[in-house]
């Protein structure tokens, strides 16, 4: 193995939380970082000719080839797991930016009992709560996060409207939101058609309709680090593709033209991360293949493990680094507490023609009645609810083709089926809903003993199904669907409620993984501290989703990055004056 | 080097003939006889021919409008067969190959040139049978991998950019009223409510002023 000359950072990802951490660091000491990435380079350039659905939302263009790398699933420890060939309920990202190229820019903070969720849920039911759940608390709580919500929502340049301005509830923005410092850096966006018959119904029925906060732009807009990008031009190529004028924020807009500029920091593309090098309890370095196939070791002071929330777990798996997690005796801490989201969506049809196809990727409302702590104490058997939604994200004319109210075609295919689908294009909407996904003991990641990667490593490996607590908030919050559809005067096609029997993985649901390697108070309890500095190699952080205890309702990258500049801080402004644990 | 083929289709699944209405009606104009021959990368003539027929039972072309003939599905098709998508190079294709439970999706061997060869086995001489013959035996392999793939490339091959070989004369956008990949709906979005945003539909290439190509092209 070729070893290079040592580095002060390391970092393996440049994704959203690799490239926001090598921006904080870089500007603020004089430290060396490189950042090695297994993907290609990108540039918002290349995207204005990839407005094609085929490619970017159907074949999956931008994402993490499973030909070379992807994990197994099984629905139990009993049952043995199948490699999940095809994307896929969740989509990976690769390259430079990662999944924050292709993301969908909804941007919602969690709420305020979500980081201490095992006290409140005990405080609150005590010894009658289910069997299994294995929620933790985050060792921190919301008034610790705030500031750094604010700082990514400059950053970002999020729109929306505040329902919780220091305490006074504003009719208008989420009124069951935490305390906001201040208002969203953007107003929200202008609403097309299907939001708007969403928030007038809803309004109707007592409930709060806000617009979903989004870091699609709603107007020009220069962040704090002097990045100025355009509005939002609502071309509808948004989720799944790279936004080709820079409205989304993504890190090839945001991140990389200021990091481009530095002289301490280095971007390696086409090098993948395989172990992270340790001795003596303290990470030596990363150990990667580049791009012709060279192994090569970069030692560095400090190691940030920055990769999607599997890769991370996966990463201190291979490199035996932790104990990994045993979920017959409980014990073990790397793997635990994997997490999705519990997504359900109702297909609503209208008389009139929408124009689907203009949109943005958080364009619309929402309803937050039956999120978070609100509303469920009606509905016995449900813990937390979650969000509830109607949005013009921009919809593909091969995806969206074919939706029909039930009982208009015998087949789908045809004479019959086609001049129903003809008759309904465009017309058809969904109502659709993200629920916070509780941790289970017997939902965890480890390495798959079967089948490997390119390079001949385990794949990581996914035990994961619901349970009755998900159906149940499923059933809840489809319920409501179906109310305000009702009040909508849509007809409407039924949920997809199906999708909760069993976990499937060949049906999108979110990229909303997480878990793994969890953040907590207690070294026995979970894989980093609440800084997501390592328990036992006090040099090592790994960042991301995968430091979830367990799943909020909203869409998680707001979060995930709020946790990553809480790490930059306690990194530049106490571990590296003071190398050891943090405390 | 095999022989190259080709299948023959109607000049104007090419464009220029068939027009729409902005409200969808499909406005005939003198029907062109001529026949234009496009050199096939994947499929055999005979191969093509059975695709062809089986799209257009799927997709047909009847009162609602043109179909999968029209647009040309075969080559969208057979060009996606060609690339890297046909021999499954963004799939997970390492065994062991075991069967599991749906929720697993699609877990065999084959790639997807292998059960559209296997698939025309199965359909015989379909393209000798008649209109409800064929719709006969399309329904007795209605569950199987392969009608699933016709199915779903059917659909792609009618309402994808023309840059991968259906869609031709962009007849699937103008029968669902799509404009095309627009790069602007800033002074549309909050002004059409529930009012049709209908306009002559551009290509890719046409939106961007770029030439494009499709993935399928991408060597491997």
């Amino acid at each position: 193995m070729q070893q290079l000359k040592s580095v002060d950072v390391a970092i393996a990802g440049g994704g959203f939380v690799g490239l926001t951490l090598a921006k904080e660091i870089t500007a603020r000491t004089s430290l060396s970082v490189v950042v090695l990435e297994r993907g290609r380079p990108r540039k918002t350039s290349d995207y204005s000719t990839g407005m094609d659905e085929l490619d970017y939302a159907l074949r999956f263009r931008m994402m993490q080839n499973p030909a070379e790398e992807t994990a197994t699933h099984r629905h139990s420890s009993r049952a043995s797991a199948v490699p999940i060939r095809q994307y896929g309920s969740f989509n990976p990202g690769t390259g430079v930016g990662g999944a924050g190229e292709h993301w969908g820019a909804i941007s919602y903070r969690f709420y305020p009992e979500h980081f201490k969720l095992a006290t409140f849920l005990r405080e609150k039911h005590g010894s009658r709560l289910p069997e299994g759940i294995a929620v933790q608390d985050w060792g921190f709580g919301y008034d610790e996060i705030e500031p750094y919500y604010w700082r990514v929502e400059q950053m970002l340049g999020v729109g929306g409207k505040a329902g919780n301005l220091q305490g006074k509830r504003i009719d208008g923005g989420n009124v069951f939101e935490g305390p906001r410092s201040r208002e969203y850096p953007n107003p929200p966006h202008k609403m097309p058609y299907a939001p708007l018959v969403f928030e007038r119904a809803a309004r109707e029925l007592g409930y709060h309709p806000y617009p979903i906060p989004t870091a699609t732009l709603s107007r020009a807009y220069a962040n704090p680090d002097g990045v100025s990008r355009p509005g939002c031009a609502y071309c509808g190529f948004c989720s799944r593709y790279g936004c080709m004028i820079g409205a989304k924020a993504q890190p090839t807009n945001i991140l990389m033209p200021l990091l481009q500029k530095r002289k301490n920091f280095t971007l390696r593309t086409g090098c993948n991360v395989r172990r992270i090098v340790h001795q003596d309890g303290r990470a030596i370095g990363l150990s990667y293949f580049d791009a012709s196939g060279q192994e090569i070791l970069q030692p560095a002071d400090i190691v940030i493990v920055a990769s999607w929330t599997l890769n991370n777990s996966r990463l201190l798996l291979l490199s035996k680094l932790g104990e990994p997690y045993d979920p017959a005796t409980g014990k073990g801490t790397v793997g635990k507490n994997l997490t999705h989201q519990v997504n359900q969506a109702t297909r609503i049809f209208f008389d009139k023609p929408l124009n689907a196809f203009m949109g943005a990727g958080g364009l619309g409302m929402g309803i937050s009645d039956f999120d978070g702590k609100e509303g469920v104490d009606a509905f016995p058997g449900v813990l937390r609810g979650g969000n509830i939604r109607l949005m013009s994200t921009g919809e593909g004319q091969v995806a969206s083709f074919g939706a029909i109210p039930p009982g208009e075609a015998k087949s789908d295919w045809g004479s019959e089926w086609k001049k129903a689908a003809l008759n309904w294009h465009d017309h058809a909407a969904s109502i659709s809903t993200e629920a916070e996904h509780l941790a289970y003991r017997q939902n965890y990641i480890d390495l798959d003993p079967v089948y490997t990667d390119k390079f001949g490593d385990p794949l990581a490996r996914l035990t994961l199904d619901w349970t009755d607590h998900e159906r149940a908030q499923g059933a809840m919050l489809t319920q409501i669907h179906a109310q305000i559809a009702k009040a909508m005067n849509a007809k409407s096609g039924g949920a997809n409620s199906r999708l909760l029997e069993r976990y499937t993985v060949t049906q999108y649901q979110s990229t909303h993984i997480n878990g793994g390697a969890i953040m907590g108070a207690s070294p026995d309890a979970s894989v980093v501290n609440p800084w997501l500095q390592h328990w036992q190699a006090q040099n090592l952080w790994v960042v991301g989703g995968s430091a979830f205890p367990q799943n909020g309702s909203g869409n998680p990258t707001l979060t995930i990055l709020a946790l990553t500049f809480r790490a930059a801080d306690a990194l530049i402004d106490r571990y590296v004056k003071r190398p050891g644990a943090l405390a | 080097m095999k022989r190259r083929e080709f299948i023959a289709l109607p000049a104007k699944t090419l464009g220029g003939v068939l027009l729409y209405t902005l409200a969808r009606e499909p406005m005939r104009v003198q029907a062109q006889t001529g026949q234009v021959r496009i050199p096939l990368r994947f499929f055999t003539a005979a191969e093509a021919r059975v695709i062809e027929a089986a799209c257009e039972r799927i997709f047909p072309s009847d009162e609602s409008g043109p179909g999968a003939k029209e647009a040309g599905v075969v080559v969208f098709i057979d060009r996606q067969l060609a690339g890297p998508y046909g021999k499954d190079k963004y799939r997970y294709t390492k065994p062991p190959f075991v069967d599991s439970v749906p929720e697993h999706g699609y877990q065999g061997k084959a790639t997807p040139r292998e059960i559209y060869r296997e698939g025309i086995q199965k359909l015989g001489n379909f393209a000798e049978l008649s209109p409800d013959q064929r719709d006969q035996r399309l329904r007795s392999i209605e569950n199987t991998q392969f009608f699933r793939l016709l199915r779903q490339h059917t659909v792609e091959g009618m309402f994808s950019d023309p840059m991968h070989g259906g869609n031709a004369g962009l007849i699937g956008w103008q029968l669902i009223g799509y404009p095309g990949p627009l790069m602007s709906y800033r002074d549309e979005i909050d002004k059409f409510h529930g009012l049709p945003f209908r306009r002559k539909p551009v290509s890719l290439a046409q939106a961007s002023g770029r030439p494009v190509t499709g993935w399928e092209e991408e060597k491997d």
